[in-house]
């Protein structure tokens, strides 16, 4: 990669062009060749922002939304509710505020390196000077361009763009394996201190230490298990509701970090205990989960954990967190993924054994002869506190990223529950002109009792036919929701259930989506409050909330 | 002097409909798009560009055709209509009775699009307005920006190796693009249902750019890289097949918010609209002079509120207009 001579003048202008392009073109072919004529003509500096922003290392926040709504407020002179039901209605912030604005009277000459340092720079400043510079920079950029600038303050780049993409386009530009871009753009690097070259050569990636291997990920079981061959060739072990990490011991320390390449050692202080029995020079790969009395517990508890800066003692006794290993990847500072599964496997078992510390367990393997056995284990999940089962080819190397073949994931059979469509709701961004947003019914003695909101599993088809209806035959409006006759009948699958006070119903489930609209049935033929509650004894976590 | 009914907007002293969406004896119609002129109804009146579109569209129905500001007495109430710059032979309703003045807009633009007639400001006392982009994200950009983006568009696919196929209602909008794609002096491919109202007008006389039929069964790459005007219900279809690698765009005002554009599932949006646009649906309504406005189809709660605000007295009024494919 010979550095060669662009112009950062036109550096917003590109970034908000590339942005366009990824967002409405419907092939992947298409959006890697933006992103790689990006990266070919965009300022340096610019690019290296683009990756960082791409894989969610966003810059700190320096401008509130709140401030951003006010200003726009003030420069279109529009009242305060027209400004929100714009904002309903669009369904992100930053593009409503892009729509809204008057055209700009100048025209933008800097880069997007230039924004985004300068917005870091205004971290310790008087909101007046905030102010200034946003408003400035809103004067001289496009609807295009704003909303790129917008949405550097309000963070949340999904515009259509993969990872393994970014990693695909980066791969044929610096001419490397995919494997290795994956492997250098993850861990912590700051977007600040490190150029493109640095970034991408491999020199660099061995100065820092604690970056993880990227994640083989797998796609749920398509079709029989017979289509998989011979069962021996297979590995079967519980899949667990917790988080999928990996644990890294090298150079004397130790790092933790989720599958979204989020770096989380604070948050699991009971991990330090293994800082003095591993051997340097080590990666697993497993599952944070917090155990107690021989058994996993819910995810609801790992959840009071994630979202805590301070954990509390009291915590850390109601939710002891252990690290159930499946995998190793890294053996005396030197990579395994290209070993056999089963190498692995052999291997991680003794060190399990030999470490004999009571935080890190071995995540057990399923014994099964025949798929029919193992589809029998499969529908037990629920008892060991499992989601399904994960099946492994037993030579399989670790890959990377989301890949068919080698790797599968079969969820248990979903619990389900006929309810009715009681109010509705239009949707947000994409769907904002229609009523997607749902909220169902059971039956209690007869009366009628909200318990869920869920959303997708329709087809287009259907949900516009839910939206006619809804427009058709709305009762009452509350704010932006509507009441509709109780007619419509859904199976709403969901994945876990829980008590809770928050809710009217006692209940709260876990991943509710509609699984398919029930043509067939009336509101006579819903499930009641009974037979959520019999759910709820059979299978309920101990609390959500 | 009008009142809302179960069948539509209604005159009792004249004993006639507007737009009704329900089957009457007497029906005054705006324009020809299908939530507008309703099948069933025993007279239509119309604009006469309209006429033969109504014919297309209903079959062999009793259209009487009244000019722009040509005067009608219908028992006592004086009709006349008015140019509204939507589609061809769009037009607003004037009715007056003993002095008191209501106007049906339909449906309208401000803004001259060269084919439809250019938007008449009528002063009345009450005003019927549509809403459809009544919220002030749609705020459309200049015509001539997106036609050059179009015409671009499709040179970048034929630079490329792709046909395009433009999405489009095949009355209103569909005449509007054949116009844009003209100065490229290529043929330009219509889907039947847009071949139709294209010959329909240019044997009603009007000077459009023809179209050419699309082949039943066309030679191996005969439309490969081709310029293709169909209405939405291609979209997806085999039909498209015949013209090799597409890409495919959608024309219509809903795709200012990126996430219908999204929705969509095509290659590009334009922003191209046949309605007024938020300062457009002001500018109207304030140009009218009109004491108390009856907000219909789109976003009538917010638009009513905004002009209820700006001390216009304003309501809003549930019909049975719009529909968002027909934008
Ligand atoms: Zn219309
Ligand atoms: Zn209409």
């Amino acid at each position: 990669m010979e550095p060669k001579n662009r112009n950062s003048n036109t550096g917003m202008r590109l970034f908000a062009e590339l942005v366009k392009q990824l967002g409405s073109s419907t092939k992947t072919n298409d959006k890697l060749a933006a992103l790689l004529s990006y990266f070919e003509t965009a300022p340096e500096a610019d690019t290296i922002w683009v990756i960082a922003l791409f894989t969610g290392r966003r810059p700190k926040r320096t401008v509130s939304s709140t401030y951003l709504r006010e200003w726009c407020i003030e420069q279109t002179g529009l009242s305060a509710w027209l400004f929100e039901e714009s904002y309903h209605t669009v369904g992100d912030l930053a593009e409503t505020i892009a729509l809204l604005l008057p055209p700009p009277t100048n025209e933008s000459s800097h880069s997007l390196q230039t924004y985004l340092e300068a917005l870091q720079a205004l971290s310790d400043q008087e909101v007046e000077a905030k102010k200034s510079f946003v408003l400035h920079a809103w004067d001289e950029l496009n609807r295009e361009e704003r909303f790129v600038f917008n949405k550097l303050i309000t963070g949340g780049f999904r515009i259509g763009v993969s990872q393994q993409l970014l990693v695909q386009a980066l791969a044929k530009l610096v001419n490397l394996e995919q494997s290795q871009i994956a492997y250098l753009i993850s861990g912590q690097w700051d977007p600040r201190q490190t150029s493109l070259q640095q970034l991408l050569s491999s020199s660099y990636a061995a100065t820092d230490f604690s970056k993880p291997y990227p994640f083989y990920l797998c796609y749920p079981v398509e079709g029989e298990l017979e289509a998989l061959g011979n069962p021996a060739e297979w590995q079967a072990e519980w899949k667990w509701d917790g988080i999928r990490g990996q644990l890294i011991k090298r150079n004397g320390e130790l790092f933790v970090w989720s599958r979204g390449e989020e770096l989380i050692t604070e948050k699991f202080p009971e991990y330090q205990g293994l800082l003095n029995t591993l051997p340097d020079g080590l990666v697993l790969d497993g599952e944070i989960l917090p155990f107690m009395e021989g058994k996993p517990m819910p995810f609801a508890l790992l959840q009071t954990r994630i979202g805590r800066k301070n954990i509390t003692k009291k915590q850390l006794e109601a939710a002891p967190i252990h690290f159930f290993a499946y995998d190793l990847l890294e053996w005396e500072g030197t990579d395994w993924r290209d070993q056999p599964l089963q190498q692995r496997r052999t291997k991680l078992e003794a060190l399990v054994a030999q470490v004999q510390h009571p935080k890190l367990l071995l995540s057990p393997s399923v014994n099964f002869d025949t798929w029919e056995e193992l589809a029998e284990l499969r529908s037990r999940s629920r008892e060991f506190v499992a989601e399904g089962i994960m099946l492994k080819k037993k030579d399989s190397v670790y890959q990377v990223g989301r890949k068919r073949g080698d790797w599968w994931k079969w969820k248990t059979d979903p619990m389900t529950i006929d309810a009715v469509l009681i109010y509705a709701q239009k949707g947000h961004g994409r769907r904002s002109n229609l009523y997607t947003d749902y909220t169902f019914a059971v039956r209690k003695d007869d009366k009628l009792l909200a318990f869920t909101k869920a959303y997708s599993g329709l087809t287009d088809k259907e949900l516009l036919e839910v939206d006619a209806f809804v427009k058709r035959n709305a009762l009452e409006k509350f704010g932006p929701v509507r009441t509709v006759p109780a007619e419509l009948v859904f199976e709403i699958a969901f994945e876990g259930i829980a008590a809770s006070s928050r809710h009217k119903s006692g209940v709260a489930l876990r991943f509710p989506r509609i699984l398919r609209w029930r043509k067939d049935k009336t509101v006579q033929d819903i499930n009641t409050l009974e037979d959520l509650q019999q759910l709820l004894q059979q299978f309920g976590n101990e609390k959500a909330d | 002097m009008l009142s809302f009914t179960p069948s539509g907007i209604y005159c009792s002293q004249g004993g006639f409909y507007i737009d009704p969406w329900k089957p009457v004896e007497k029906a005054v119609i705006t324009h020809a798009h299908s939530d507008h002129a309703r099948w069933g109804s025993k007279q239509y009146l119309c604009h006469p560009d309209t006429a033969p579109l109504l014919q297309l569209r209903l079959g062999p129905v009793e259209v009487q055709s009244q000019d722009w500001g040509e005067q009608l007495d219908i028992n006592g109430v004086r009709v006349s209509l008015h140019p509204a710059g939507h589609i061809i032979g769009s037009s607003q309703v004037r009715v007056e009775y003993k002095g008191e003045v209501w106007v049906v807009s339909g449906d309208y633009k401000v803004v001259s699009d060269g084919i439809s007639g250019d938007f008449e400001p009528v002063a009345c006392h009450h005003f019927i307005t549509e809403s459809t982009f009544g919220l002030p994200i749609y705020q459309w950009e200049d015509q001539e920006i997106i036609y050059q983006q179009i015409r671009q568009w499709v040179l970048d696919n034929q630079t490329a190796g792709y046909s395009s196929v433009l999405l489009a209602y095949s009355l209103g909008k569909a005449q509007r693009l054949i116009s844009c794609l003209a100065p490229l002096q290529q043929p330009i491919y219509a889907h039947g249902a847009i071949a139709n109202v294209q010959e329909k007008l240019i044997d009603s006389g009007w000077k459009l750019t023809p179209v050419v039929r699309v082949p039943v069964e066309p030679n191996r790459n005969q439309l490969k890289g081709s310029i293709v005007v169909a209405p939405p219900s291609a979209d997806g279809s085999s039909w498209l097949k015949k013209f090799g690698p597409v890409k495919v765009a959608v024309c219509s005002g809903w795709m200012q918010v990126r996430g219908n554009a999204r929705r969509r599932n095509v290659d590009a949006g334009f922003v191209l609209s046949d309605h007024a646009d938020w300062n457009g649906l002001i500018t109207a309504v304030k140009a009218t002079g009109a004491s108390s406005v009856y907000v219909t189809h789109g976003f009538q709660a917010a638009f009513s509120r905004y002009l209820t605000e700006q001390g216009i007295e304003a309501k809003e009024i549930q019909t049975a207009y719009g529909t968002e494919e027909q934008e």
